[in-house]
């Protein structure tokens, strides 16, 4: 038995992204071992998203049962691992998102197949597979194997390989009856709340003078807002400063928050965990304020300076006072 | 409500410079700063929270360094009851896998009714030791909790998902569930308050206290191998400007200027 399988994500009728990123990624490795890809669609009805990856995968295994409607870690892992079981492929893809976080590792443990969570890369290393992580807040890179395992998991950072992906498969569907016997109960979902709307919609702005957790204190927070009325700018933020009760949730870009494009972003103290660099690496100039020369958000940067904050933030919004006046 | 909380004590890294030691698979630790793992610190506040309005005791367990007593100690202060050191160096350097079945085996006669651990860890980050834990102890588990009421056996959780989204999840007690750093906000934890706290149990476990073989310990029991570490390929960098404030200041808004239209 052998085969690269990809999980997709769903939510809302809708596939996510990650799962073009991983049929993507998982037709390199498929090919690189020589194994069939398959798309793998666990739901309450597989026609619509079937229409979808039929194209990108020469195979598409379903399982329909109306309590894999929305995402339930108890009911997709029943389901999943008794798949797993019978089938043993050799990798299965899933989504390093709320999703496969919470999926992944219970399922790992269960089967006992090794998992490599949060993932940059997967590479096929002498006929082996191997995973690349990122660890120390994303500062040095980790080569993972899977000890000789013949079946192992990979959940994958979001952002990592390209969703735009050419493919021209006719997917063959294979439909396999679901394992669920009874009602899971110990688990239940019971609805989606969205985002609440805020006084400020930091997606429309031109220019973000956006702060992190160099900011150091709330009582500094006054600061970017000066530099950010100077320059006629709006003030957004990185996560740790709405953990914190600093700014308000409807100010977080990232991931977990909102994605921007701004024509110029100001990122100051943020270190550029890739959750916020999802949110703002589309910018059209990104300028960043850091002590910290290695800091990753200089990767994704145009220009830096590297430097206390609270000791360029002052000029910084002197020298914009004297711009506008 | 008997409470176990999983705690971990880790360098600070996000501010600091970081260099692989010799061994090729570990960071140089000699000038970091440890603290407690930050979302573990939001899991103890968590734990506190729910004692302070239901009652109950909490047990916080770590797997670590005798250093890893000052992470207890501080949980201790923070409100915790009763701390437990797994010391044995056989059980370090294992895989989320062998750290979670240690844990396990430490605490499968403790009865409990939530069991929390945060969503990561600062350091290697895999964030898998809690749905490890619902799976070994056959119990339900929700990760990204973002809120959390406990009423009739039930614990409602609100689970961060993409987008500003959130979902609702209600599960069965006894429950596992791992934290998200903003639930809550963490109290401050004095020295006089940790010091206070040195009367309260901390109990030291090795392997033949839980009752775990060698083969099961630390790498030998690990599901994955940790090959080595390397730095990441420097790709583009952004162009730096030197000088004083004010100097590197002019650079900026000139740039904004342009850029941004003003």
């Amino acid at each position: 038995m052998s085969g690269i399988w990809v999980l997709i994500e769903h939510r809302r009728g809708e596939i996510r992204e990650i799962s073009y990123e991983m049929l993507g990624k998982g037709r390199m490795v498929s090919e690189k071992l020589n194994q069939e890809l398959s798309a793998v669609i666990l739901s309450s009805d597989a026609k619509a998203y079937v229409d979808k990856v039929k194209k990108y995968a020469p195979k598409i295994l379903t399982i329909e049962d109306k309590q894999l409607e929305n995402y339930n870690a108890l009911t997709y892992q029943a389901v999943l691992s008794a798949l797993a079981t019978e089938k043993a492929p050799s990798l299965i893809l899933m989504g390093h998102t709320s999703y496969g976080m919470d999926l992944a590792p219970r399922v790992s443990a269960g089967l006992k197949w090794p998992l490599a969570s949060d993932c940059i890369d997967v590479e096929v290393v002498d006929g082996t597979i191997e995973a690349v992580r990122r660890m120390y807040s994303d500062k040095v890179n980790a080569r993972i194997g899977f000890r000789g395992a013949k079946n192992s998991l990979v959940t994958v950072r979001p952002g990592s390989f390209p969703a735009e992906i050419e493919a021209a498969y006719d997917g063959e569907v294979v439909s396999a009856p679901s394992p669920l016997t009874a009602e899971i109960q110990a688990r239940k979902f019971i609805e989606f709340l969205e985002a609440a709307a805020g006084e400020v919609d930091i997606t429309r702005a031109d220019i973000l003078v956006s702060v992190g957790r160099g900011i150091g204190d709330a009582e500094n927070i006054p600061l970017a807002e000066a530099l950010a009325q100077a320059l006629g700018a709006t003030l957004s933020c990185s996560r740790p400063v709405v953990d914190k009760k600093w700014l308000p949730k409807e100010r977080q870009v990232g991931t977990s928050g909102k994605t921007v494009k701004p024509k110029v972003y100001i990122a100051l103290g943020i270190s550029g965990a890739f959750q916020h660099v999802a949110g703002m690496k589309n910018s059209g100039t990104i300028i960043a304020v850091n002590k910290d020369p290695k800091a990753p958000i200089f990767t994704v940067a145009q220009y830096g300076i590297v430097d206390d904050l609270l000791k360029v933030l002052p000029a910084l919004t002197e020298k914009a006072k004297a711009l506008r006046a | 409500m008997n409470i176990i909380v999983c705690v971990k004590r880790v360098p600070e890294t996000s501010e600091a410079e970081i260099a692989i030691d010799k061994s090729g698979k570990s960071i140089r630790a000699e000038d970091l700063v440890f603290d407690i793992n930050e979302w573990d610190n939001y899991a103890v506040e968590e734990a506190v929270r729910i004692k302070e309005s239901q009652g109950g005791t909490i047990t916080v367990v770590t797997l670590g360094p005798p250093e890893s007593q000052d992470t207890l100690r501080r949980s201790l202060a923070m409100g915790a009851d009763e701390a437990v050191h797994l010391s044995d160096p056989a059980l370090f350097d294992g895989d989320p896998y062998a750290t979670a079945r240690a844990l396990h085996a430490a605490l499968k006669d403790k009865p409990f009714d939530l069991l929390l651990t945060g969503v990561q860890a600062g350091d290697d980050g895999y964030g898998q030791v809690g749905p490890i834990l619902g799976e070994l102890f056959h119990v339900p588990h929700a990760t990204m909790v973002t809120k959390l009421t406990v009423e009739d056996k039930k614990a409602r959780v609100h689970r961060e998902l993409e987008g500003g989204m959130e979902e609702v999840v209600s599960l069965d007690l006894p429950a596992v569930l791992a934290i998200q750093t903003g639930i809550n906000e963490p109290r401050y934890v004095s020295i006089m308050g940790i010091r206070k706290a040195k009367s309260k149990s901390l109990r030291e476990l090795t392997c033949t206290d839980i009752s775990l073989a060698p083969e099961d310990c630390g790498p030998a029991g690990s599901l994955i191998e940790m090959k080595g570490l390397f730095l990441p390929p420097t790709g583009k960098a952004a162009e730096i400007f030197k000088g004083s404030p004010d100097d590197v200041s002019i650079k900026v808004i000139d740039i904004v200027k342009e850029k941004g239209g003003l």
